[in-house]
């Protein structure tokens, strides 16, 4: 219990952090961005609208520290300030309108990476030597070396363009209306194929060399020659007594990496042209959006922080020796 | 020297001194691995690891061609020379874009900025990795609890998003750039790094020399820090990669300066060009194929210093049973981290 609220303590810091700096970064930069974003839109705003920016990008005069207060109670009562490149949208709105795309493209990605990558790493570390050890790490890294975005465009042109296999854009066909109906579920999972092959690939490698040299170590345990002595199964060895204690300190980089594939999503939605955060995020940066940029880092950052969070719960869960100490 | 672990010193001794000494003995080293690299030095034995040497190779390549590019491709490479979307020929090698610009010229001379953005980061962040992992090591306490808590922050605040608001705030050009990745990317060298320090600094030799009343900064230093060379290299190449990489994703998503010439504004053309959707694939090929390969051939050096540093992974075909015995395994055991 005390390991968890410490946690919660850091996340509570972390999130302290990347608001402060959110609050920070408009009022300390050079050229001033925000006044000649403002200026711009000015004949569209509302005079409400146009006070709840000035309060979020610090372009009224009163003290900072009344500033400071203020953008945390706008932070707490979820008013990020209108979206300038969907005027009049307000960001909160346009967030929740595509996050639960990125979640899916992330989240898929995510677990297939985890899953594949672990349990190749198992095997490899296993058979050390053989053919799976030998050949898939080189191979997985080279692949891991390419960015994330252009490998989505390498396959959006191989397996889109030129051989027409999958669509080329969006999440779900022009035309379509989003429901529950197979035809439509059915739609949604060809146009994830390609965006979700690709993060994975790019990230399998981490989780299967990351899962071999843990094994490698824990194969060397006095309790696995034990279970060896004992006659058991070779395939009870592997996962029970070996790969079941392998498993924690990929726990812990599950959550680290759940911030990578974050970003990795961000730049192949970017290319696939599919509506999640990332897609959102870009059209804010070439529209001088601010206010929505602002808010799809906030949003972010709270889902890795709380993600972790859960991360940690679990883990605790998971190993002992954490509650004890 | 002062720091008393043998083999170790060694290892940093080895890298000026023993080349030199071996000097005769080096053709044969490279047919196959040698069977204890350490004793032979650091720079001989990735000279003999295979994988380190294509790695070196690769990257060394890439370095002459950035270089060499206003000799090998002279003029201002994003001039219009040729009508556009010219698939590969004679004329151009690797064709030309949708405006007409030679593509062999554009990656030649992205190299030059996306290389030297990529080292100036790696080594920025490095060294910042260092005086946090060293300090955070050294004093311990209450120091290491507030600079491990700043260390955790910013490797948990998912990196891309902070850098698109850092980059979108802050007027365009490459020293933004690299100051973005700095500061986004020195976190993890800095936890791998304290963690290094932090089991050397229970290392007798240190004690022994803050009982000699040795300064601090000199102890960090001079003691620990060339204990731990092969770590900071392994970190070093790894933050190299990430400012390369993470300069591509940045550029590609229009957030550097896009009037420069580098392998991410290429990419960052060659989309907003339709270079997918009209099928003019020599447009992209190259620049990220080259991201990709230099990233690839430090990946190789890394794990050459890891396997000629770390003997634990060298004996991969013994199998596991020998890996307990294997002898002098207990200086490096750290380092695998």
């Amino acid at each position: 219990m005390r390991f968890v609220v410490s946690r919660l303590g850091f996340y509570l810091v972390a999130f302290w952090v990347s608001v402060t700096l959110n609050f920070l970064l408009p009022r300390f930069m050079p050229g001033d961005p925000v006044s000649r974003m403002l200026s711009q839109s000015q004949g569209r705003m509302t005079p409400e609208q146009v006070d709840q920016m000035r309060v979020l990008f610090g372009l009224d005069e009163r003290p900072i520290w009344q500033q400071y207060l203020s953008y945390w109670q706008s932070i707490f009562t979820g008013d990020m300030g209108v979206s300038i490149s969907r005027f009049p949208t307000p960001v909160t709105e346009v967030i929740a309108s595509q996050i639960g795309w990125t979640l899916l493209l992330g989240g898929t990605a995510l677990i297939i990476a985890v899953v594949v990558g672990n349990s190749l790493g198992i095997l490899a570390a296993w058979r050390r030597g053989g053919v799976l050890d030998s050949i898939l790490p080189p191979v997985l890294v080279f692949i891991g070396s390419f960015p994330y975005f252009w490998l989505a465009m390498g396959a959006l042109y191989l397996f889109g363009v030129t051989l027409g296999w999958f669509p080329l854009r969006h999440a779900y066909s022009a035309g379509m209306t989003p429901s529950w109906s197979p035809e439509f579920i059915a739609d949604v999972a060809a146009h994830l194929v390609l965006p979700v092959t690709t993060i994975v690939l790019v990230s399998i490698g981490g989780w299967m060399l990351g899962m071999r040299n843990t094994m490698i170590a824990t194969n060397s345990e006095d309790y696995i020659v034990m279970a060896e002595a004992k006659g058991l199964r070779p395939s009870r060895v592997m996962l029970r007594y070996g790969a079941r204690n392998a498993t924690l300190p990929a726990t812990t980089s599950f959550g680290m990496a759940i911030g990578f594939v974050v970003g990795g999503a961000l730049l192949t939605e970017v290319v696939f042209a599919y509506p999640g955060l990332g897609y959102q995020l870009l059209a804010a940066v070439s529209a001088l959006d601010y206010p929505l940029m602002q808010g799809i880092f906030l949003t972010i950052t709270a889902a890795v922080l709380a993600a972790n969070f859960l991360v940690d719960v679990v883990y605790v869960r998971l190993d002992p020796r954490v509650r004890v100490s | 020297m002062s720091a008393t672990d043998p083999a170790e010193v060694q290892l940093l001794v080895a890298t000026d001194h023993r080349e030199i000494l071996s000097g005769p003995t080096a053709p044969a080293a490279l047919d196959r691995p040698p069977r204890h690299p350490v004793r032979q030095g650091l720079g001989h034995s990735l000279v003999a690891n295979r994988k380190a040497l294509t790695g070196m190779i690769i990257l060394a390549l890439f370095v002459a061609v950035a270089l060499l590019a206003p000799v090998l491709a002279p003029g201002n490479p994003s001039t219009i020379t040729s009508l556009g979307a010219q698939p590969p020929s004679a004329e151009h090698l690797f064709g030309t874009t949708a405006k007409g610009q030679d593509v062999l010229a554009l990656t030649m001379w992205g190299a030059r900025s996306s290389l030297l953005v990529g080292f100036v980061v790696g080594i920025a962040a490095t060294f910042i990795g260092l005086l946090v992992g060293l300090s955070s090591a050294y004093f311990g306490g209450r120091a290491d609890n507030s600079l491990s808590l700043v260390t955790n922050v910013f490797l948990l605040i998912p990196g891309l998003p902070l850098l698109v608001i850092l980059a979108a705030f802050l007027p365009t050009g490459m020293t933004t750039v690299i100051l973005v990745l700095t500061f986004t990317g020195w976190a993890g060298s800095a936890r791998v790094l304290r963690s290094q320090a932090l089991s050397i600094r229970g290392k007798d030799f240190v004690a022994a020399a803050i009982v000699t009343g040795e300064r601090a900064g000199w102890i960090m230093f001079r003691e620990i820090l060339p204990n731990m060379a092969s770590i900071v290299m392994i970190t070093l190449i790894g933050s190299v990669i990430f400012g390369i990489g993470a300069q591509a994703g940045l550029e590609f998503l229009g957030l550097g300066d896009v009037s420069v010439v580098s392998w991410g504004t290429n990419l960052y053309w060659a989309s907003n060009d339709g270079a997918l959707m009209s099928g003019t694939w020599w447009a992209f090929v190259p620049s990220g194929a080259a991201i990709a390969l230099v990233a690839f051939a430090l990946a190789l050096i890394n794990y050459g210093v890891d396997e000629v540093t770390n003997p634990r992974l060298r004996s991969t075909r013994r199998g596991r049973a020998s890996r307990r015995a294997a002898p002098g395994s207990a200086t490096h055991q750290e380092v695998n981290r």
